[in-house]
């Protein structure tokens, strides 16, 4: 886990399911670059085989999906066993996009722990990213 | 202060990149072009309208998207917004309709029904228009990757319901190369893409005279992140791509341009956006004229929806939005457009509800009954500022029109994910600008309410039992169907894609006989291939 604290912190972002809507996703990708992180970004209608796979071969610390079209639920119960059995429980999982609030509380016991719904800041993103994988480390090293 | 210390004003520039004046006078006109190219309406170049007397003949369609589970629900909905006065409809597909996978598809689980109408085979389409007199309400359907089979649907569906398909008219969004750059419903890699839409247009032009096989979209292009300007000269360049399509298959100009359409966007500026519109009627115009020949003035017309964007609205405050979308309907009625929609208050969040459609289409009934807007032609015709910018919008088009053009067209800046890359270049800088304040936004970066987090939004709920009654009404009218009549026209529908014929006859065929969106588009792909997405930053 040195490796870690050394390199670049290396991010997935996903468009799960069929949803078309890519303008957000690819301004987080923007500002996620900006942000001095690796980004690994992978076009429209991954299957949650697709981003887990993905997720695996890139290395990534972080597992981002971008949202828009309601589906979010669905994806993510069946998205979260196949990233467990790639072993990638202990890597940042997150979300954003059009998430009503009443799905918050799912999607974080399904392991979401970062939610980023409509009108959060990319700056705010980047720096929930930083200190998660900061303490991530030092958890680690403990 | 004493005489000299005037104060400095801030510059201006509107989105398009066009410097706005304090003051405008008669030598501004002058000076940006004159007004020469102004006109009546109802004359070439239709600045001022493409009719001469517009809404006081006939107000604007008022057409607002709609579609949502199944059928049956979207059957209920539409007969509702009827009821409240809608004039025209606009049908909303799910995703799996749209970029053709059947209900019972595994990518398609969890999607069925979610934002739009689910369809998988004729039944479908006999189920959602039961009731709904097609000579009276125009049916718009928005789709694009599987156009060409929703398209055939509502032909058989009409004419099993006894409609003379020369008189029909209608309108399919059909405009696969926007897809590309936003939106991203796409099926087929782009050339075989756009070889479908020339199936539609001299399909259409032959079999259904007065439907509208495509609209042109600015609207989504917009909402990736384009300028207006961008977004009409992009819109333009499409357009030209699906003209030069079917003219190289031997048609005229003045056999399928009549029946072209657009669909654009509103939000931001207001003068801004009244100039886009009366600036492209115009450029559009001149492109068929001049540069295609068009003889009739029919071909010459920019024939639009002009619908208040999502783009515009907000998560925060969610109300003003229906402001918002007040003002936005008065840009478009103020712009001469055809068809009116606005996205209702709510729609940053999911599909509008009853209510808030409902709101929608009363914005624009007010408009009509209390605000005067139906009973003079181009009101802002002929005001120094609005004349200016129109003639240097214009000009700004034509440059990036020209700049397209000189960088190998928009067909291999799609391919090669240059558009994509640069609108999308853009939104991040426009994000930026919201977020630091430099672009104001109302209860979002200024003029915030405490506790923006409670929103009491009461909003569209997903009914999860849709997708089984989907999958058992799909498996019904599979086995109730010829299978072997199904087979054989699928195996037609693949062979007219090898062969390079016009798909459509086949395709109307296979859907007469029940086939499936899934079916069909499986034959297609097999010849086609799929897209493959350019990732470029």
């Amino acid at each position: 886990m040195n490796d870690t604290a050394q390199r670049r912190i290396r991010v997935l972002l996903a468009k799960p399911g069929l949803d078309g809507h890519d303008q957000g996703a690819k301004v987080v990708v923007r500002a996620m670059m900006d942000a001095g992180f690796e980004v690994i970004y992978t076009g429209l209608r991954q299957t949650p085989e697709q981003v887990s796979r993905i997720a695996l071969d890139e290395d990534v610390d972080v597992i981002a999906l971008s949202s828009m079209a309601g589906s979010h639920l669905p994806f993510c119960r069946k998205l979260k066993p196949l990233l467990e059995a790639n072993g990638l429980a202990d890597k940042l999982w997150m979300i954003g996009g059009n998430l009503p609030a009443q799905d918050h509380d799912a999607l974080r016991e399904l392991g979401f722990k970062g939610i980023f719904p409509t009108g959060a800041k990319l700056d705010a993103i980047a720096a929930y990213i930083r200190e998660s994988i900061r303490e991530s480390i030092r958890e680690n090293a403990a | 202060m004493n005489d000299r210390a005037q104060p400095t004003l801030k510059r201006v520039i509107n989105e398009s990149g066009l410097e706005v004046q304090p003051l405008y006078t008669a030598a501004d006109v002058a000076a940006s072009g004159g007004d020469a190219m102004i006109g009546l309406p109802g004359e070439y170049p239709f600045t001022r309208g493409i009719h001469r007397e517009m809404y006081r003949k006939q107000p604007w369609t008022m057409r607002q998207y709609a579609g949502f589970g199944n059928p049956q629900d979207t059957n209920q909905r539409f007969k509702y917004l009827i009821a409240n006065g809608q004039t025209g409809l606009n049908v909303a597909f799910d995703l799996p309709t749209q970029i053709g996978l059947d209900s019972d598809d595994p990518q398609a689980e969890g999607e069925i029904g979610r934002v739009g109408m689910s369809v998988d085979t004729l039944r479908d389409f006999e189920i959602a228009f039961d009731g709904i007199d097609l000579d009276k309400i125009t049916v718009s359907m928005t789709i694009n990757g599987a156009a060409a089979i929703a398209i055939a649907m509502y032909l058989a569906m009409a004419e099993k319901r006894g409609y003379d398909l020369n008189q029909l008219r209608g309108t399919a969004q059909n405009d696969i190369l926007k897809e590309f750059i936003g939106r991203g419903t796409w099926i087929f890699p782009v050339q075989p893409s756009i070889r479908l839409v020339g199936d539609t247009i001299e399909y259409c032009a032959t079999h259904a005279p007065k439907y509208s096989p495509v609209s042109v979209c600015g609207y989504h292009i917009r909402e990736s992140g384009a300028t207006p300007a961008e977004e009409m000269a992009y819109a333009f360049c499409i357009a030209r791509a699906y003209a030069d399509e079917v003219i190289a298959r031997g048609l005229h100009v003045d056999e399928f341009a009549g029946r072209l359409s657009y669909n654009f966007n509103i939000f931001g500026n207001l003068f801004e956006q009244v100039c886009k519109f009366r600036a492209g009627r115009s450029l559009w115009a001149k492109i068929m004229k001049d540069e295609y020949k068009a003889e009739k003035p029919g071909s010459m017309w920019l024939r639009m929806i002009a619908a208040g964007g999502g783009g515009g609205l907000t998560f925060e405050q969610p109300e003003l939005n229906i402001v918002r979308g007040a003002y936005y309907a008065l840009i478009s009625a103020l712009s001469g457009t055809q068809t009116m929609a606005l996205c209702s208050y709510d729609e940053a969040y999911t599909i509008p509800t009853e209510y808030s459609a409902r709101i929608s289409l009363r914005t624009m009934q007010i408009l009509i009954a209390e605000m005067g807007l139906t009973e003079t032609v181009d009101p802002l015709g002929g005001s120094y500022y609005v004349e200016t910018m129109t003639n240097q919008m214009r000009q700004k088009m034509e440059e990036i029109i020209a700049e397209t053009d000189a960088q190998g067209g928009i067909v291999k800046l799609v391919s090669e994910g240059a558009i994509q890359a640069k609108v999308s270049a853009q939104a991040y800088k426009m994000q930026r600008d919201i977020e630091s304040g430099k672009f104001p936004k109302v209860g979002v970066n200024c003029y915030r309410n405490e506790h923006e987090d409670e929103h009491p939004v009461e909003f569209h709920t997903y009914n999860e039992d849709d997708a089984r009654v989907q999958i058992a009404s799909l498996n019904k009218v599979r086995a109730e169907r010829d299978a072997e009549r199904v087979a054989r026209t699928l195996a037609a529908v693949g062979n007219a894609a090898r062969t390079g014929a016009n798909a459509m006859p086949a395709i109307v065929e296979a859907v007469k006989a029940y086939a499936s969106v899934g079916e069909i588009t499986k034959e297609l792909v097999n010849v086609y291939g799929r897209y493959q997405e350019p990732i470029r930053f």
